[in-house]
């Protein structure tokens, strides 16, 4: 399926809704977004892209396998579950810095548990569809 | 607003429970995810839908009362959207395999007999 | 009492699990990795067993939230009974498929999803929360299924789409369960609802809830009129993936089913007949499928449902006897099941066939690997010192004190049906003859020396365990009684995870 306006469109669209991921990834703690959104939206820029460009296409601009890509996100996301124990608190317990990040806002241990979230989401998500793609 | 999703549910369940019942492949697949998500609006229904009972806040508090519904079945929804995205994800991959392997849609074509390996 | 350390198990396996993914297709690096982190959580949860044998019930607040609004974890008696059995036979499953399985299936992550698994199976233990266990059933349905469909054969996937379909539908049942259950008392957390249960009027809802609940976990633990996915799939996939399904899997339906009825629906009188009449219909037809299979490992398949009977019913009479022969049960259950199928994989090792009729000779060539298996055999159907007799013991005097008489015939006759099978199978496969002309497959000779050792090291680990159980009955028996009486009067549990709050 070749289309010049969907890999125009592309183009832009592929950095455009990585950003909006991130922005729903930061987000999550307190509005409506948060890492399994975020992480869906970044695989869904990615299928577009395989969409325009072709599977074999995406799998290059990705560098990496997406299956790497699990290993890590679970390993930020139970590192942040098990992190609360060093200081006495249940696991899980939500652990924040004392002042905000200037632009970020608060960090806490919340931020980094929806970061593994949203690798692990993307690393699946990509791993499921390129899987049913390439075996047609 | 109550009874209509009362009707939504019988209707996914009805609708899941015929699929199943069938002995194509596909629609056992789609019969599952019609249940799986007649379960959902279910847990929705039975959370109270707008105005409900927030947990933490005291009953005395009308004023949140009104404000706040309750969001645990909310969560409770989005936990086995998750899930049910897994799953059916895992079948529809299984699915394909099997068809490949199988060559019919039929279930009662699913009785190889025991070919041994370890 | 409170401890921030008891859900360690799950973090090992989880641990473990996410360094396999790591050295993904490095298969040599993940065997070392699988068992050294089930040795870890083998030591982790003994720890967890000594302290909550010295300190009572123990909890955890997850995110540090007070009970009945965050997640609770409560390791009491029963679960960490259940995590140290599912510790022992992780370790044997785990030492015996990294010498038996092939490195096509390890390529394919089995590692990683087994840890998965046996995480999945800690958690649903530990948990305190209805809907945390579902999440934890699911983690563990989700391995397993990967787990039964790797290598891709087709009877293999043949049997994966029934179990899948089945297992999902059960899940759906279960959630449909916890939704209702949820709307009629406005809490998840399984000693609240304990407490708020009670105050519900309308009885009649609270009895068809709990009839989504027996649905769902009875399709998990096949019991009569719903276990048809389980003989036409466990024999499916390798030796040690049957072993930790047969000997885990449907036991934690059946610890759904002890802590659910024991907590929230204790079972009243038509309950109790509901339950004892699958108890002996399930028993029956488990027996009688045992009867007629030649294949090892189906003839297995039977015997599981033919046991989950016993423990049902154990269940149905819901008296402290009656539920320590249970729990009891379940502890020589989970031992004796994983131990059978590795025995099975172990024979397809040494024969290539599983077909009774091909087998035969076994105790002629391989003697001292008979006498081990024997052990395990008999443990199974029960002949006195071993660990398969004290619980039928317990079950069968209290089925006469109960007035239980069809299901006292039925236990006779279970065991009676298990003890015709297995001396058919052992005179079948270990003293017959070896059929002449069938030209023998055996790829366990031409193995170096310690690939053979760390293949019956699994074997006779568990057969210890079960020599243990039944030589020194009078320490299980101490356990399952308190375990039992825990249950009956489950106020110990409530006020362990709500605190002084409840009075």
């Amino acid at each position: 399926m070749k289309s010049a306006i969907l890999q125009t469109a592309t183009r832009y669209l592929l950095p455009i809704l990585l950003l909006f991921s991130f922005f729903l990834l930061l987000r999550g703690h307190y509005y409506p977004g948060g890492g399994f959104v975020g992480g869906l939206v970044a695989a869904i820029a990615f299928v577009l892209h395989s969409f325009a460009n072709g599977t074999a296409n995406t799998m290059k601009i990705l560098r990496y396998k997406p299956l790497s890509l699990i290993p890590i996100g679970l390993a930020i996301s139970t590192l942040s579950v098990v992190a609360p124990l060093l200081f006495g608190l249940p696991p899980m317990t939500g652990l924040w810095f004392e002042e905000p990040i200037p632009v970020i806002g608060m960090i806490g241990s919340a931020l980094f548990f929806d970061l593994g979230v949203y690798l692990v989401v993307i690393g699946v998500v990509l791993t499921i569809l390129f899987t049913i793609a390439l075996e047609q | 607003m109550e009874l209509l999703l009362v009707i939504v549910i019988g209707l996914l369940y009805s609708g899941g429970v015929y699929l199943i019942l069938r002995r194509s492949m596909v629609k056992l697949l789609l019969g599952i995810m019609l249940l799986g998500n007649g379960t959902n609006i279910l847990i929705f229904l039975l959370g109270k839908i707008t105005k409900g009972s927030p947990p933490v806040i005291n009953e005395a508090y009308k004023v949140f009362q009104d404000i706040y519904a309750d969001p645990i079945p909310q969560a409770l929804i989005l936990t086995a959207i998750v899930i049910s995205f897994a799953l059916t994800s895992f079948a529809i991959v299984l699915l394909k395999r099997v068809y490949a392997l199988v060559d019919s849609d039929d279930l009662d074509d699913l009785n190889t007999p025991e070919e041994e390996e370890l | 009492m409170i401890d921030n350390h008891i859900l360690a198990p799950v973090f090992v396996q989880l641990f473990t699990a996410i360094a396999q993914l790591m050295f993904w297709r490095k298969t040599v690096t993940q065997r070392f990795l699988s068992v050294g982190g089930s040795i870890i959580g083998l030591l982790v949860a003994i720890r967890l067993f000594s302290r909550t044998q010295s300190e009572g019930i123990l909890t955890m607040n997850a995110a540090n939230w007070d009970a009945p609004f965050g997640i609770v974890f409560v390791a009491d008696t029963l679960s960490v009974t259940l995590v140290l059995l599912t510790s022992i036979a992780g370790v044997a499953v785990s030492i015996f498929s990294s010498v038996s399985l092939s490195r096509q299936r390890m390529l394919y992550g089995y590692f990683p999803i087994f840890h998965f698994l046996i995480m999945g199976l800690y958690g649903a233990f530990l948990t305190g929360d209805i809907f945390n266990l579902y999440v934890y059933f699911e983690v563990i349905i989700i391995s397993s299924f990967v787990l039964m469909t790797l290598g891709g054969r087709k009877a293999q996937l043949e049997g994966a789409v029934k179990y899948m379909a089945m297992n999902i539908l059960a899940s759906m049942f279960f959630l449909t369960g916890i939704g209702i259950l949820y709307g009629i008392t406005g809490s998840l957390n399984m000693a609240d609802v304990a407490m708020k249960i009670q105050l519900v009027q309308n009885k009649t809802l609270v009895g068809i809830t709990s009839c989504f609940f027996i649905i769902g976990f009875g399709i998990k633990s096949a019991v009569f009129p719903l276990y048809y996915w389980l003989p036409s799939s466990y024999h499916t996939p390798p030796s040690a993936v049957a072993a930790t399904f047969g000997g885990l899997l449907t036991k934690v339906g059946i610890y759904a089913m002890i802590r659910v009825l024991s907590l929230i629906f204790i079972p009243d009188d038509f309950t109790k007949t509901l339950l004892m009449v699958i108890a002996v219909l399930t028993i029956v037809t488990g027996a009688f499928g045992a009867l007629i299979k030649t294949n090892v490992r189906r003839l297995f398949s039977y015997l599981i449902v033919c046991h989950i009977g016993f423990m049902v019913g154990g269940i149905a009479m819901f008296t402290k006897v009656a539920l320590m022969g249970t729990v009891f049960y379940l502890i020589h259950d989970i031992v004796v099941k994983t131990t059978m199928f590795l025995i099975a994989g172990l024979i397809r090792q040494l024969r290539g066939t599983l077909e009774m009729e091909k087998l035969g000779g076994l105790y002629r060539d391989y003697p001292k690997v008979s006498l081990l298996i024997a052990v395990v055999l008999f443990s199974l159907v029960g002949i006195p010192p071993l660990s398969g007799f004290w619980p039928k013991i317990f079950l069968f005097q209290d089925s006469f004190s109960q007035q239980q008489y069809f299901f006292a015939a039925a236990l006779l006759f279970g065991s009676f049906v298990t003890l015709f099978v297995i001396a058919r199978m052992w005179s079948k496969v270990f003293w017959k003859n070896p059929p002449e002309e069938e030209n023998v497959e055996d790829r366990f000779a031409p193995m170096q020396p310690y690939k053979k050792l760390l293949m019956l090291l699994p074997i006779a680990f568990l057969c210890g365990v079960t020599l243990y159980i039944g030589l020194n009955a009078e320490a299980i028996v101490n356990v399952t009684d308190k375990i039992s009486n825990q249950l009956i009067d489950n106020s110990s549990y409530i006020k362990a995870v709500l605190g002084e709050k409840t009075n």
